[in-house]
């Protein structure tokens, strides 16, 4: 009996409301190096090193692009309760497709915490100087515009393209989409001549473009960013295009409403601190910070338009 | 560009940026040799340590952390048979028959210096060439680099001329459709069975320890039950013997003087890489040599050893030519290095040079110094290593089953994975038993994948025709050099017919 009352009180101090403020647990569905990986560990450091939280550690746990993370998180769900998962677009695409076989709709999205936009993005010595130019091209001869991207057929790479093509009255089931297995190697089919257009994210397009091998035609922001003014959006070129590559953060099933809301808190207020500031900074971030109620309801209109658009390119079936 | 030459000159001969190339090199080595671990891995080990770094140093101590990794790589793959990298799988096929007659010491040199030697000719040609390299590395495209990989295939010719060319086919065949595992690139689901833990297809890593090391650490055990003998029980006393003659000197210089170049000029490929290049060299090698040479390949012949292993460290310093001067990584490793320099705020590409000269020179000129290090730093130590092979077995084999199967699931975490190991490596061992070479199966695997993707997005960019095989001036190139490598042998088989067939030793 003696050793019971300390082991005890030890679970009372644990399960007591301020429990997520002292440690966040970060699981990450990919491995170490990727996306996911870093923006994790960037969040995770950041609040550390500011004082919001006691403790953060890392579990990298990849196997089928994401989908073992997120069974993992709902199968364990009661021992996962100062867990955060973090997670991005694909969580909707990959749902749609049922290569997940659960989505968001089965955890707790707790917020969003920074964005990357798509670019399309062509050769210094590119004809195409703005994307009418493309679209003209296109109208013309379909075949004769080849569309790289650093990712497989119907993730987000692609549709990017497709939704560009789709909103300027275009027929995005002849896109030309040429899947390369990295962002890097797209850009060598981009710089060897064999694609006209990449389709990447904006913050690895626009370090490319700042060494002048590049331009950048449109991104699919909603407006132009204060980081670089002079990339325009698609919206104002008269197509309205808009994606948002998020990356955030979701919490295990059964997650009480006092726990989300700490967690939502701790998020927020992480955007304030001089660490965060210099994370961002470094990694060319944008910040997007949407949670609670917003946050899923920026899912269900995200998962609404790419069902859409995948049902027209004939990924659902 | 003098001055530029001179900053660097200066940055990279200070006393902290040379106590770098050293540490970096040394921990590196050490990583390396460690079957399961790769340069990724060391990598990524020492970033961490080189953030308070100014940016030169950091870069320096990372890239001879690499090329230090490259190094032990090889040393794994000799002794232990267990390639921790791609690049090193060729050095396998030669190196681990010299240690296992007794050549330990002997390999382990001529791998040393043939590193040094691709790593200095690759560095002198990088120093030379570079600004006008980068127009190279942009001049392949899809239907070009899906030739260079069928030229590859070309290698497997060296297990097939032994009376097993079926066997090698076969082989071949089996790694080509286990790269198919998992989601391909229009995003289709191939021989997953719908398990989750299929959709990200083999890795690399877990099929060559899987087949090579795994394999190897059975067999020991099945043939060799409750035994104490040292794991290799040959000329026990010449294991660490370092001394290679004037004729094996003679004999190896040429080859090392073509896979250097070889190795150097694929290196720039940000699609082909160190592998390709040493399987490209082995393949070159086996072809040029004289026919009784032909026959050592794949049984310890030192050229067979000596090609893979200086393209391969050309090849990794080629692959900074991409890298530094277009901001693109070729391979993983440099797409870490990549990682490493934008957090240090340098952000590689055509102007850095200009921006940032004593980065981008000094890493250039660290790295001759960095060959200097590898060099006087391994050849003292290669007796000591390879008395590893004096190990009782009943040792050394837990501690390879160990690395192994914590090297692989250091890197994705997942249990499944060590669980698929151990199906793989069984039915390896069935496959050596019933003498199969298991060679051209990961040569396979690893050009399967690549070779898949190029074909399909040439055929996708030329609207589903072949065209390109003829149009495209490098496709065309490539392709006549990959049809006479199997023709001329063929042509004067049949005509002189004095080649007989040999019963394969290399499984045993």
């Amino acid at each position: 009996m003696k050793c019971r009352i300390p082991a005890l009180l030890l679970v009372l101090v644990l399960a007591g409301p301020g429990f997520a403020a002292e440690r966040i647990h970060f699981l990450i569905p990919g491995g170490a190096g990727g996306g996911w990986d870093a923006t994790a560990r960037g969040v995770g450091e950041a609040l550390a090193r500011a004082g919001a939280i006691d403790a953060s550690s890392y579990e990298n746990l990849s196997g089928g692009g994401g989908a073992r993370a997120l069974s993992h998180l709902i199968e364990t769900a009661d021992r996962q309760q100062n867990t955060l998962m973090i997670s991005s677009s694909p969580i909707i695409l990959r749902s749609l497709r049922k290569i997940y076989p659960q989505s968001y709709h089965d955890i707790v999205p707790v917020a969003s915490v920074v964005v990357d936009y798509g670019a399309l993005v062509v050769r210094v010595d590119s004809l195409y100087l703005k994307w009418q130019d493309v679209v003209d091209d296109f109208s013309n001869n379909p075949r004769g515009v080849n569309v790289a991207g650093g990712s497989s057929r119907a993730s987000t790479d692609h549709i990017v393209a497709a939704l560009a093509f789709q909103k300027s009255g275009l027929d995005a089931r002849q896109l030309k989409y040429i899947p390369y297995n990295a962002g890097a190697h797209a850009m060598v089919g981009l710089l060897s001549g064999e694609t006209q257009i990449l389709s990447t994210g904006l913050s690895e397009a626009i370090a490319l473009a700042d060494q002048g091998e590049v331009r950048i035609l449109a991104t699919t922001a909603p407006e132009r960013l204060e980081r670089v003014p002079d990339i325009p959006t698609l919206t104002e070129q008269g197509v309205p295009a808009v994606f948002s590559n998020w990356r955030g953060f979701f919490a295990a099933p059964g997650t009480t409403d006092t726990q989300r809301l700490q967690f939502e808190r701790i998020l927020a207020g992480m955007y304030e601190t001089e660490e965060w500031q210099s994370v961002r900074e470094s990694r060319g971030w944008t910040d997007f910070f949407v949670a609670g109620d917003d946050f899923v309801a920026f899912l269900n209109q995200q998962e609404q338009e790419m069902s859409a658009l995948l049902q027209e390119l004939g990924f659902l079936n | 560009m003098i001055d530029g030459i001179i900053t660097g000159l200066y940055t990279a001969f200070s006393p902290i940026n040379l106590m770098m190339v050293l540490l970096g090199c040394f921990a590196g080595t050490f990583i390396g040799m460690l079957p399961g671990l790769g340069p990724v891995s060391a990598i990524a080990l020492m970033i961490p340590i080189t953030y308070g770094l100014d940016p030169a140093s950091g870069l320096i101590l990372i890239a001879g952390v690499y090329y230090g990794a490259v190094f032990g790589g090889s040393t794994s793959a000799i002794l232990i048979n267990a390639p921790g990298v791609s690049g090193a799988v060729a050095t396998a096929f030669d190196g681990y028959p010299l240690a296992q007659s007794g050549r330990a010491g002997k390999a382990l040199a001529i791998a040393a210096y043939s590193s040094f030697a691709g790593g200095t000719i690759g560095a002198v040609l990088l120093l030379v060439f570079v600004p006008i390299l980068a127009k190279v590395s942009l001049s392949f495209q899809s239907a070009d680099y899906f030739a260079l990989m069928l030229f590859g295939c070309t290698a497997i010719a060296a297990f097939s001329g032994k009376g097993q060319v079926l066997k090698a086919i076969l082989m071949t065949l089996l790694g080509l459709m286990l790269a198919t595992v998992g989601e391909d690139p229009s995003g289709i689901q191939r021989f997953t069975f719908g398990n989750a833990d299929l959709y990200d297809g083999i890795s690399f890593l877990l099929l060559s320890m899987a087949t090579f090391a795994l394999a190897e650490a059975l067999i020991v055990i099945l043939k060799n039950a409750g035994g104490s003998a040292p794991a290799s029980n040959l000329h026990s006393s010449s294991l660490g013997s370092l001394s290679v003659s004037r004729e094996e000197r003679n004999d190896i210089a040429p080859a090392v003087a073509r896979s250097s170049i070889l190795g150097f000029f694929v290196g720039i490929l940000p699609g082909a890489g160190a592998t390709i290049a040493s399987f490209l060299a082995y393949g070159m090698e086996r072809n040029l040599a004289p026919d009784d040479k032909q026959d050592e390949f794949g049984r310890g012949s030192y050229r067979g050893l000596a090609a893979p292993e200086t393209a391969n460290n050309a090849a990794s310093t080629g692959s900074f030519v991409p890298l530094l001067t277009l901001g693109i990584p070729g391979s993983a490793t440099t797409a870490v290095m990549l990682g490493a320099l934008l957090s240090y705020g340098v952000q590689p590409g055509p102007r850095l040079y200009i921006d940032n000269p004593a980065v981008f020179w000094s890493v250039i000129i660290s790295m001759y110094v960095g060959n200097i290090v590898l060099l006087v730093l391994n050849l003292p130590l290669i007796p000591y290593i390879s008395k590893l092979l004096r190990v009782p077995r009943q040792l050394l084999t837990p501690i390879i089953l160990f690395f192994s199967l914590m090297g692989v699931y250091l890197v994705s975490f997942n249990t499944v994975d060590l669980t698929m190991m151990v199906v793989i490596g069984v039915i390896a061992v069935v496959f050596r038993v019933l003498d199969y070479p298991l060679a051209p199966l990961l040569l396979g695997f690893i050009l399967g994948g690549m070779l898949e993707d190029n074909l399909r997005r040439a055929l996708l960019i030329w609207d589903g025709s072949f065209a390109f095989l003829w149009q495209r001036p490098i496709t065309l190139t490539i392709m006549i050099i990959t049809l006479l490598t199997l023709m001329v042998p063929m042509v004067s088989t049949l005509r002189g017919g004095r080649r007989f067939r040999h019963p394969d030793t290399m499984s045993e």
